[in-house]
């Protein structure tokens, strides 16, 4: 894995600028997140006469609450970022459940129980990773109009579980396909079925491939904002289109704090889940580029 | 349930499993696709229609001048972000291949936007970039007063705050791919050219870089397609203003589709955006095909 120390580096003063690089570039994608952070502690009045990179002098919640539950964004009746939020949670798991099943039972099919024209079923499936989705919204819309399910949860779910399956797809046929075959090949001599091999063998051993799909289907769909401003009304919007409406639609003065504590909320579970399982995280986004 | 033992139960059951699939991918794929294409030869407007007007659309949508700077800032956009993506992620996985302490908590760092939302990412960038409230202020309170960073509401240089933003949230993940793609190569080789006499750098240059092709074709693949489809970003850092100086061919679809209802050029501007794209990926996928592999 690691390569040997190589002499030209060997010298501190190379190492000291390498590092002091390093710190540079890492500050350079904190930085933001940082000033985030502090604007959103801070009192409107503090950010109107102070600076921009300044810790707060007192520290406050009320950008928080404004921004969760208090603050208008467009003419609903609820109040803040909350009933989006919820939304997005609503919307969120049922999705990427669906999705995933879907994913694990598509490349078990096609890792174990290949037929004839599986492998061009596998290849016609993976247009999805790649489809630009201005190519789909319209028929899209008209069929969940058909369907009743304009502007409905249900409808936005239906979206993402149809638009998210090549990828969960992708993501475990290329791990099945690398787990050894005499598993499967034995346990259907000894007359094991479909769901029994499924349930007893491949599910159990599916651990590491299922973390890294959720994680990839739960970033993807909460941070979807094109599906949610097309196929939402202001019941069913998911947080990412009620932050840009709070930040857009605000008459008045700029709340900065409150946008900032706005962007937070919305970005939140995202960050948990990448600080808990970062690593996964990653397997997801490599496994998506590299093999897509 | 029982275990059946019946060859005609497994035989006919992962096509049963797979089935939902199939038809998600019949019709929602290819069945949509061809609808957005049949419709974008029709003279749609606020419904669709099934008059056929052949490539009238395709002639109103390039006789657009909005459509022709959307896609001016595509190309924009697009060759500076995938430019300076690269070019920033692969300098930063060289330096972080370096036997560096604390690699892993650095790479934290330089990933985490990756798991933002554009919309965050836009309204961040839009609140520091805002002259009268973020960087430019900082900078002239520092003692330089005739800083101007007003890029933001500057018609001719707007695109290039998109291209900030967009770099921002996406060169951290290229450095994991280019990371990745360093770790895997066999070390033999470079080992063997140091004996040979050949300096760190050279070896980057002649060996490890060259190397790399797929991994850079496919980091090229992933931005290209995060730019094509470059809607979220534009729409809360400028919402493609000012004016209309930073529409991109997403917000142009979006807004002829959805909120003019000109449904026929809209599904125009779409097919040419799926083209676009196929025009990336078709050569990718040829080179990925003729090399067979995973068995």
């Amino acid at each position: 894995m690691a390569k040997s120390k190589n002499p030209s580096y060997a010298s501190i003063n190379g190492r000291a600028v390498l590092y002091a690089v390093l710190i540079i570039v890492a500050a350079y994608y904190l930085l933001p997140l940082i000033l985030m952070i502090m604007t959103s502690f801070r009192s409107m009045d503090e950010i109107r006469m102070g600076q921009l990179i300044e810790w707060p002098k007192s520290f406050s919640l009320d950008a928080w609450s404004m921004a969760w539950s208090e603050v208008q964004i467009g003419a609903r009746e609820d109040r803040g970022l909350r009933p989006y939020f919820i939304n997005s949670i609503l919307m969120v798991i049922p999705s990427v459940a669906i999705s995933t099943t879907l994913g694990a039972l598509n490349g078990y099919v096609l890792s174990f129980w290949k037929f004839r024209g599986s492998e061009l079923f596998f290849g016609a499936l993976l247009i999805g990773c790649f489809l630009p989705f201005q190519a789909i919204l319209l028929p899209q819309s008209q069929l969940l109009g058909w369907l009743g399910l304009s502007g409905s949860l249900p409808g936005l779910i239906l979206t993402h579980v149809v638009y998210g399956v090549s990828f969960t797809t992708l993501f475990f046929r290329n791990y099945y396909v690398n787990l050894p075959h005499e598993l499967v090949k034995a346990a259907k001599l000894d007359g094991a079925g479909f769901w029994v091999i499924f349930f007893r063998i491949i599910l159990p051993l599916s651990a590491p491939i299922l973390v890294v799909t959720v994680i990839w289907q739960f970033t993807q769909i909460w941070n979807d904002f094109l599906f949610g401003v097309v196929f939402s009304d202001p019941s069913s919007q998911p947080v990412t289109v009620g932050l840009n409406n709070m930040v857009n639609s605000s008459t008045g003065e700029k709340q900065y704090n409150v946008d900032m504590a706005g962007a937070i909320i919305a970005a939140l579970p995202t960050i948990v889940v990448y600080v808990v399982a970062g690593k996964y995280f990653v397997r997801g986004l490599t496994a998506g580029s590299v093999k897509g | 349930m029982s275990v059946s033992r019946k060859k005609g139960i497994d035989y006919w059951l992962p096509k049963l499993v797979v089935s939902p699939t199939l038809v998600i991918a019949l019709v929602f794929f290819y069945g949509f696709v061809l609808w957005t294409t049949f419709i974008s030869f029709t003279n749609s407007s606020f419904l669709p229609s099934y008059d056929f007007v052949g490539f009238d659309q395709y002639v109103r949508l390039f006789m657009n001048p909005r459509w022709l700077n959307a896609m001016w800032n595509l190309v924009v956009f697009g060759v500076l972000f995938i430019g300076i993506c690269m070019v920033v992620g692969l300098v930063m996985a060289i330096l972080l291949d370096q036997n560096i302490r604390a690699e892993g908590a650095i790479r934290t760092i330089y990933l985490y936007p990756m798991a933002l939302s554009f919309i965050v990412t836009g309204t961040v960038w839009k609140w520091l970039l805002n002259p009268t409230v973020g960087i430019e202020k900082f900078v002239i309170s520092l003692g330089w007063d005739s800083f101007i960073f007003d890029w933001i509401i500057d018609p001719d240089m707007a695109i290039y705050t998109v291209v900030i933003a967009g770099v921002w949230q996406a060169s951290g993940f290229v450095m994991a791919i280019f990371l990745a793609g360093l770790r895997g190569i066999d070390t033999s080789i470079i080992k063997a050219a140091q004996l040979d006499g050949a300096n760190l750098f050279a070896v980057y240059t002649r060996i490890i870089i060259p190397s790399m092709r797929p991994v850079f074709f496919s980091a090229f693949i992933m931005l290209a397609h995060i730019a094509i489809k470059s809607f979220d970003l534009v729409i809360a850092l400028t919402g493609g203003g000012p004016g209309n100086s930073t529409d991109v061919p997403a917000i142009f679809m979006y807004q002829f589709s959805f909120q003019r209802g000109q449904l026929g050029i809209g599904a125009a501007s779409a097919v040419i955006m799926l083209m676009t794209v196929l025009a990336i990926l078709v050569p990718y996928l040829y080179s990925e095909l003729r090399t067979p592999k995973n068995g």
